[in-house]
């Protein structure tokens, strides 16, 4: 349960970084917050070559509120510095809703944004709210600065489009527009578990849009008109098949279906 | 530590601020923080439990913020301030959560309480005036097989119940 050996750069600046990405590439891993990387190094289920710390980078420890209707979030930011962020009701909604599911205040304190969004956990809870809100990723190496949708960014099981020299610069949520409303669940077998299946909301007066994690291979959202009753009963029974649950060791397609069902239902009624 | 690259088989040397007392130590990169506190410098207070973070018992405070020694490198704390449970005590007298916990019965064999307790400094810092709900899920990072928690979450919401009436007190005095 120690990490096998590794050299360590702690990167002063972001162009520190990338010149390690560069050089390093696949067997270079980026450590901002550490608490997915760490513990997979711990159990030796990674062994890179390179550390890339970018955890005191202070040019990547930046929040901000954009014009154009985003808060971007930098990749050295906490979670817990955005949860305990006092404007972030009005903010961004969705996250501060879905910030007390993701595993403990603790892990919060150090666990970064952007690090979960890259990690591509299909189980956790912000890539969940990234692609419930529509938000994007933005990709910086030594060649180009890229931005990529959600939808585009998340490609499956722990897999993105990020590519080897490329760091997850930032993360941009877009913020509450008027109208809109928020829901967001999950079922866990305890508090601050991973999701068996999570589900957000975002109700307009004349749309819904849902995203489930947990299922697929990674967040999956949909776009309805307003229904209601059984034809909403029945756009969920349809997503719930539609996103190829599988029987794991804890819990069965058939519940994962269930939850979809229940968890869908209770989020959009929620958001209402 | 000079900034920048450290070998895999380089002993570096780091220093941090702990407890208030200025130490350095001797790490190789892929050292977790946990192990130096505990083999290097001594700080046996911090116990280690599973080493990937879902125990909770080797929960310090890095510059004041409750964290996992066992994510973090040795590395990553050099030039920052680290509290452990060493440090809650002014000399013989236990700070007022010790006294809770003592009170309540908070602890039996002791392994996860180090961590427990530097949870909860951070924690009442921000959440002075706790419901018993958020008191659990505050304390569902950490994992207890002794106590069931209840008497955990007595101490947790006396001691902030404590510190409410003695500002009061004193706004009360000054008044």
């Amino acid at each position: 349960m120690k990490p096998a050996p590794f050299d360590y750069l702690r990167a002063n600046t972001t162009q520190d970084a990338l010149d390690a990405l560069a050089q390093h590439g696949e067997d270079a891993r980026v450590l901002a917050g550490g608490q997915s990387l760490m513990a997979v190094l711990n159990m030796r289920l990674a062994q890179p070559q390179l550390l890339v710390d970018i955890s005191r980078t202070g040019e990547l420890d930046t929040i901000r509120v954009e014009r154009d209707g985003f808060l971007a979030v930098g990749a050295a930011v906490t979670q817990g510095s955005v949860e305990w962020r006092a404007t972030l009701r009005d903010e961004v909604p969705l996250l501060a809703l879905a910030f007390p599911h993701i595993s403990h205040f603790q892990i919060r304190n150090r666990g970064t944004v952007c690090g979960s969004v890259a990690h591509a956990d299909p189980s956790a809870e912000l890539p969940l709210v990234l692609t419930a809100l529509g938000g994007d990723v933005t990709l910086r190496s030594h060649r180009r600065v890229r931005t990529v949708a959600a939808s585009d960014f998340f490609q499956g099981m722990l897999m993105t489009a990020r590519e080897p020299d490329e760091l997850v610069e930032s993360v941009r949520f877009p913020l509450k527009k008027p109208g809109e409303r928020f829901g967001f669940a999950e079922c866990s077998a305890r508090h601050g578990d991973f999701a068996m299946v999570a589900c957000a909301a975002v109700v307009t007066d004349d749309a819904i849009r849902i995203a489930v994690g947990g299922v697929a291979d990674r967040p999956v959202a949909e776009r309805w008109p307003r229904l209601a009753g059984d034809d909403l009963r029945g756009a969920l029974n349809d997503l719930s098949w539609k996103l190829g649950a599988q029987d794991d060791a804890h819990i069965s397609a058939t519940y994962r279906r269930h939850l979809v069902r229940q968890l869908g239902w209770r989020v959009i009624e929620e958001a209402k | 530590m000079n900034d920048g690259l450290c070998r895999r088989d380089g002993r570096q040397r780091i220093a941090l601020t702990l407890n208030g007392r200025e130490r350095s130590g001797f790490c190789e990169p892929r050292d977790l923080l946990s192990d130096f506190l505990r083999h290097e410098l001594g700080a046996t207070g911090t116990h280690v439990g599973c080493e990937h973070g879902v125990c909770g018992a080797c929960t310090v405070q890095i510059d004041g913020v409750a964290a996992r020694s066992c994510l973090m490198l040795a590395v990553q704390a050099d030039g920052r301030r680290v509290d452990t449970v060493e440090g809650l005590a002014d000399g013989d007298a236990l700070s007022d959560l010790q006294q809770a916990f003592q009170r309540h019965h908070a602890l039996q064999c002791g392994f996860c309480t180090a961590g427990i307790l530097m949870s909860c400094a951070d924690w009442l810092r921000r959440v002075p005036d706790p419901s018993e709900d958020e008191v659990r899920e505050m304390l569902s990072g950490h994992l207890c097989r002794c106590t069931g928690y209840t008497p955990i979450v007595a101490a947790v919401l006396d001691v902030a119940a404590r510190r409410r009436h003695a500002v009061a007190a004193t706004e009360r005095a000054d008044a």
